[in-house]
């Protein structure tokens, strides 16, 4: 297996790992921590309206620690993916990166161990702590995921000085890769789709900053204030109206970020898996129906999180069930590529292309 | 390798470690000051209303607003730097699928790579001034990301024959 497929292999492995994760993490974890992230604010707020000082400290700790469960876990998942696209952009770029096979493959090998020490050390933080650390402020499982990182900006930095040593050997090589020279009918569609949903997700963006952040900001900052004033007074009413409309402001906040990052994500990842079609060893009507139902749950999915405010759990259970559509569609490309076998693999030494028409 | 493909590659990757960068720095230096900030000073705040100090309660929570919005901001930049910076090396490597003459596709790159570096950057400035200024630059720089992207969709859709 060439040092690319490793990664290209690697790379969706990852990426298909941190979404079953966000799925996980979203039906069971994620409405329960913001559920009891409210709760403790309540608590703090009715502390500070009964005059209890101490308690109001406890509480907001409280919040801290349910931040800090919730933070690690988004935190597994977006690094998950993110890693995996960065396999998968290294991976296209592995033709012109000027080392042996055999050192491209080590390095593939380090970036993919990188790739999953970071998430799993990031994951651990909350239930690790400071346990066995031999210092008083990192707990082993950051020291993990820091090592992680390090591999990962190590293989990076290395990939780049590769690509760097190529620049002068231009003149003697292939004049196209076969990957990138692919206009086959699944990977225009991939191509194609993923462009539009990029586009979406940017124009719902730049709508959503120009006509609801600095408003929500400033509602966010003034929800607070009249909590803590109507505490001051003595006022319970003025704290729970404000108690339950920060709760409905943070809600709609969530919503527009993740419907904007979700379907800019899910775009990005169909772009790159495009350049990947000519691996997958599917017949040409599976490859373009398995595009399709990636590119539906790609849009059905940001679109559905908008509109949970609106719909509820209908919407919800809709964005869920576009996620899963999601991952099964990357399985059978993954599957394809894991079949493929052809002169695409062929390893290529330093400066030459492999499968270069 | 063509210029506008070049400009997107090399560009998206210098970006791509102007952002890693700023964001490493950012985590050393910065953020964890910044989280402690954010939190101590909305717990002080509900605290001083805990004892009727009206005065320490605003306070608190006038420097709750400011670290948010900085750090919002902050965070913010990061990660559209990055995340655009990879949008640019993709679109350079499969730039040769825009159904354009050469020029316009610099054109295109360009008016990608502009926004690219602008947008995050406006962001940015917020965080020195609320003037108007940083939000125009964040705003330009957003409309040039989009118009080049809506350029760049029309180039794919466009028939490769067009130019022939």
């Amino acid at each position: 297996m060439s040092a690319r497929r490793l990664l290209v292999l690697g790379g969706i492995a990852l990426i298909l790992t941190g979404m079953i994760f966000g799925d996980i993490f979203a039906i069971f974890t994620l409405h329960q921590n913001a559920a009891r992230v409210g709760a403790n604010l309540a608590a703090a707020a009715h502390a500070a309206l009964a005059g209890k000082r101490g308690e109001v400290f406890a509480n907001f700790q409280n919040v801290g620690s349910f931040l800090e469960n919730r933070g690690t876990k988004v935190d597994t998942h977006v690094h998950m993916i993110d890693f995996g696209y960065l396999a998968l952009l290294l991976a296209v770029l592995q033709p012109w990166v000027s080392f042996r096979e055999s050192a491209k493959k080590k390095l593939a090998w380090v970036f993919l161990v990188g790739g999953w020490l970071l998430p799993v050390g990031v994951f651990l933080i909350h239930y690790v702590g400071l346990s066995y650390s031999p210092s008083k402020t990192i707990g082993l499982a950051s020291m993990a995921a820091d090592l992680g990182g390090l591999l990962v900006l190590v293989v990076t930095v290395a990939c780049l000085f590769g690509l760097w040593r190529y620049g002068p050997q231009r003149g003697t090589t292939g004049v196209a890769d076969s990957l990138l020279a692919d206009r086959s009918a699944s990977g225009q569609i991939l191509f194609v789709g993923g462009l539009m949903l990029v586009l979406l997700g940017f124009l719902h963006g730049a709508y959503y900053a120009g006509a609801d952040l600095y408003r929500q900001e400033a509602r966010d900052c003034a929800l607070l204030s009249e909590m803590s004033a109507g505490a001051a007074a003595g006022a319970s009413t003025v704290v729970d109206q404000a108690l339950g409309e920060y709760g409905e402001l943070q809600g709609h906040k969530a919503v527009n970020i993740a419907a904007h990052a979700h379907a800019i994500e899910f775009g990005m990842l169909a772009v790159l898996l495009a350049f990947f079609q000519p691996y997958v060893r599917l017949r040409e009507a599976w490859k373009k129906r398995w595009a399709a139902v990636l590119l539906l749950g790609s849009l059905s999915l940001p679109v559905c999180v908008f509109l949970e405010m609106r719909y509820g759990l209908v919407a919800g259970g809709i964005a869920d069930f576009a996620g899963l559509l999601v991952v099964v569609a990357l399985m059978a490309m993954w599957m394809g590529i894991l079949r493929y076998a052809g002169a695409l693999d062929a390893p290529s030494e330093p400066g030459v292309i492999a499968g270069a028409s | 390798m063509s210029g506008s493909r070049r400009l997107l590659i090399i560009g998206g990757i210098a970006l791509a470690i102007w952002g890693m960068s700023y964001g490493l720095w950012y985590a050393v230096f910065a953020e964890h000051q910044a989280l402690d900030n954010i939190g101590g000073s909305l717990a002080t705040g509900f605290a001083a209303a805990a004892e009727r100090n009206t005065a320490a309660m605003e306070t608190s929570l006038d420097r709750y607003r400011e670290a948010k919005y900085i750090y919002d901001r902050q965070v913010d930049a990061h990660g559209h730097w990055i995340g655009l910076a990879m949008l640019l090396i993709v679109l350079g490597m499969a730039f040769d699928r825009i159904h354009f003459p050469e020029r316009f596709k610099l054109f295109l790159a360009l008016g990608l790579f502009a926004g690219a570096v602008t947008f995050p950057l406006g962001v940015l400035l917020q965080t020195f001034s609320h003037a108007a200024f940083p939000r125009a630059v964040t705003i330009a720089g957003s409309a040039f990301v989009i118009a080049a992207l809506a350029g760049i969709l029309a180039g794919v859709g466009r028939r490769s024959t067009a130019l022939e």
